[in-house]
């Protein structure tokens, strides 16, 4: 129905009529909506100028400290920012060695960016991927072909946060594909550990989860083994996606129709290789997007690791508040870090948007 | 993967089918064996682990500590609450925070996401990208980003009590926090309790007594008119009988720092600001999606049948828009419940900083994670149990 007030007249007419004609139909065709239009129009323009005069016109780019800041203008003081951005985005990690850091970004994005194109859903984009993981691994730890080795305690900053949520998407979806087979399996035993499994995850958060494996794994080791930090937080995360993408998958797996579990059986395959060829790459397809909106929610989710004191990107920006030269600029270090949020996710968002109506051409008459 | 092989030359080796563990159920049998030691195994190392863990380092074991003496005070609480309570009134002080964080946000949220979901859909262009302006951002921003936002702009941004904003007339917003006015307590407010309470319990019967009739007669009853008098009407009648003692206890400046009224903290604030902004978002979306799955049709058929447009409304469009609202709208609220627990990043003492305290004093961290653990899974899937019902109840009777 909205739509329909959106038509316009087809032709004639030049620009500026056509735009009163417009206007007419959609912001001012009853006295009520003449109204909303006055009064939302204006303080969406009330609250665009604060913001641009606060971030713009009064703000103060270059400065020593935040004092010199504060004299010199009383909008955003977007010199704390040019001088913590290299803090915020690489943190503790050894000033000199940083350039792996970025090197390990740059290709961390790039087989992402890759991974949303299509065609390169293949077997070849997954060799890369453990190629790009590997080498990824050699230069942050380094202690090989000459580079200094680095411990994952300092591991930070946007580094860690792409580490964590690729890696927990990759472990986390392996897992979850088994969940949701055993879950659908027609032994009580598997059923059982993979519906408590689910279920328990997904009913508790995922602060109680990181808690748990910061606090209550280091118990549960035998002495004199550990487990670090990071690679603790990574179970957890992976452990708590894997739960909510093996409920996704068993959607898809339940959509699927019967007819298709029985003729791969009237072929006499195995289990597994029903599974394998017939009925994971059909289930799969269907729930792509629902995939995709887990993965968004599991990168906004990796800055809960900050809670227990890992050095990702919110952590970063928590410390780098902390220097006395700069305190209390926390609007311009949330927005900063906002920023980096909001495109990736609003990325993923229209992509999976994109990727939808692409699945569904198909199926589309 | 060892299995394969066999069902591939099934056709051709058939003898080999009746070898004992080619039977499935044979199979099944086995690995789920397998799988049972595996985890029971497991289960006994990690717990002998522990056992050996804790007794090196000393820690207790069980839940006698919840009888200790805490020794730690809360800032915020709904109940009597001294350090010197136990670990048990702690447990139980900040569960109702929780709870009081949770109902409050819940029907906050509830109200800020039906608006925006609605002018989703507003013929008015600038409403319709406002609304969606506002889902954009706040969906795609980690929600403990937008935590800390609020409350270092309540905590440093705000001014001090003394140049408090004034946005309504008696309500402050200032770095201690949120003021509000509330109705001070008076003998005669249970009377109106109680008239509330009848309201309501006579509504309920009217209800079910106007079905009947209905049924019987073919009349209608106007039970939303009447039920609105009943509980509303009745608590206000009995109000002017007492004496009308209703006084508004209202915020004042006194010295450095409000008094009277009730007030929020910067911290309580902070998270409820947070989480209603970020789960409207979510639930302006499903409100949305409800509406729009309302098929044209139903609406011109009702309005066929003579059905004014309130009736269309209340009997046709929003039952059929409420079944596929309500399952997704319950696990927001699930979802914004468990949010609540990143009160600990920014200090609310909620069950979770609570538990938190605990373990950091009594270094007993399996029994505070439990206790945190089972709370919420109770939470969860008590209310998943009455999702269940529910959708059983009112799924569309199939052929």
């Amino acid at each position: 129905m909205a739509t329909a007030t959106t038509m316009l007249p087809a032709s004639g007419s030049n620009g500026l009529q056509r735009f009163g004609l417009w206007a007419r139909a959609n912001l001012f065709n009853s006295v009520g909506n003449s109204i909303i239009t006055v009064l939302f129009g204006a303080l969406a323009l009330w609250v665009a100028w604060s913001i641009f005069k606060w971030g713009v016109i009064d703000a103060v780019f270059v400065a020593p400290n935040m004092r010199a800041c504060q004299t010199a203008g009383t909008g955003a003081c977007w010199a704390f920012v040019g001088e913590k951005w290299r803090f915020i985005l690489f943190g503790r990690y050894p000033y000199e060695e940083q350039w792996r850091t970025a090197i390990v970004l740059v290709l961390l994005f790039g087989m992402t960016g890759a991974s949303f194109v299509p065609k390169l859903w293949r077997r070849e984009t997954a060799y890369a991927w453990v190629a790009v993981l590997i080498i990824s691994g050699v230069l942050m730890w380094g202690g090989v072909l000459g580079l200094v080795p680095v411990e994952s305690d300092l591991w930070s900053g946007l580094p860690l946060t792409m580490i964590l949520s690729l890696l927990s998407m990759i472990f986390g979806f392996i897992l979850a594909v088994f969940l949701a087979l055993g879950r659908r399996s027609n032994l009580p035993v598997v059923k059982l550990i993979c519906t408590a499994f689910i279920e328990i995850m997904r009913g508790v958060p995922l602060i109680t989860i990181l808690f748990m494996a910061s606090l209550m794994l280091p118990l549960f080791l035998p002495p004199g083994f550990s487990v670090s930090k990071v690679l603790r937080a990574l179970i957890a995360i992976t452990m708590f996606l894997a739960a909510y993408q093996a409920e996704d998958i068993r959607a898809g797996l339940m959509a699927l129709p019967k007819g298709q579990f029985e003729a791969a059986d009237a072929l006499g395959l195995s289990y597994w290789r029903k599974t394998k060829s017939i009925v994971l790459p059909q289930a799969i397809t269907i729930v792509i997007p629902p995939l995709v909106g887990n993965l968004i929610g599991n990168f906004k989710n990796t800055s809960l690791v900050s809670i227990i004191s890992l050095l990702d990107l919110m952590n970063t920006t928590q410390v780098a508040l902390v220097d006395p030269n700069w305190r209390g600029l926390t609007s311009e270090a949330y927005l900063f870090l906002g920023a980096i949020y909001f495109v990736a996710c609003f990325a993923m968002s229209r992509y999976s948007q994109w990727l939808e109506v692409l699945l569904n051409k198909g199926k589309r008459r | 993967m060892a299995t394969s092989g066999v069902a591939d030359r099934g056709s051709t080796e058939r003898s080999s089918d009746t070898k004992i563990w080619n039977n499935p159920t044979v199979r099944g049998v086995f690995w789920q064996i397998v799988l049972i030691v595996a985890v029971l195994g497991s289960a006994a190392y990690l717990a002998s682990n522990a056992i050996d863990n804790l007794a090196r380092q000393h820690i207790a074991s069980g839940f006698g500590f919840l009888n200790r003496e805490s020794g730690f005070d809360i800032s915020e609480k709904l109940v009597q609450y001294e350090p010197s309570d136990t670990y048990r009134d702690a447990f139980l002080v900040g569960l109702l925070n929780t709870f009081e964080v949770a109902g409050l946000g819940v029907v906050l949220a509830t109200i800020l996401g039906t608006l925006i979901g609605v002018a989703r859909l507003s013929p008015n262009w600038l409403l319709r990208k406002l609304a969606q302006c506002y889902v954009e951002l706040w969906r795609n921003l980690p929600l403990l980003l937008q935590l800390f936002f609020w409350y270092a702009l309540l905590h440093v941004a705000a001014p001090g009590p003394r140049d408090a904003w004034n946005p309504l007339p008696d309500v402050f917003i200032s770095n201690r926090g949120l003021m509000f006015p509330t109705p001070s307590a008076d003998p005669s407010h249970k009377f109106i309790w109680i008239a509330f309470f009848v309201g309501v319990v006579a509504s309920i019967g009217l209800d079910w007594w106007g079905r009947k009739r209905q049924e019987a007669t073919g009349k209608p009853f106007p039970i939303l008119a009447a039920s609105a008098a009943l509980i509303i009407g009745l608590p206000v009648l009995v109000l002017l009988a007492t004496g009308a003692h209703m006084t508004l206890d209202k915020p004042v400046m006194q010295g450095f720092n409000f008094a009277g009224g009730s007030s929020f903290s910067p911290e309580l604030t902070a998270l409820l600001i947070g989480l209603v902004v970020y789960t409207a978002s979510y639930i302006a979306e499903i409100v949305r999606s409800g509406i729009l799955a309302v098929s044209h049709g139903q609406t011109e058929a009702a309005g066929a049948l003579g059905l004014q447009r309130g009736l269309v409304l209340r009997l046709i469009v929003l039952p059929q828009a409420l079944r596929v609202i309500i399952p997704p709208m319950t696990s927001q609220y699930l979802n914004l419940t468990k949010n609540s627990t990143l009160a600990v990043a920014i200090g609310f003492p909620d069950l979770v900083f609570v538990a938190q305290t605990q373990i950091n004093q009594t270094g007993q961290a399996i029994e505070g994670i439990g206790i945190i653990m089972a709370t919420y899974l109770a939470i969860s899937l008590s209310i998943s149990l009455l999702m269940n019902i529910y959708n059983a109840r009112i799924a569309l009777k199939g052929r």
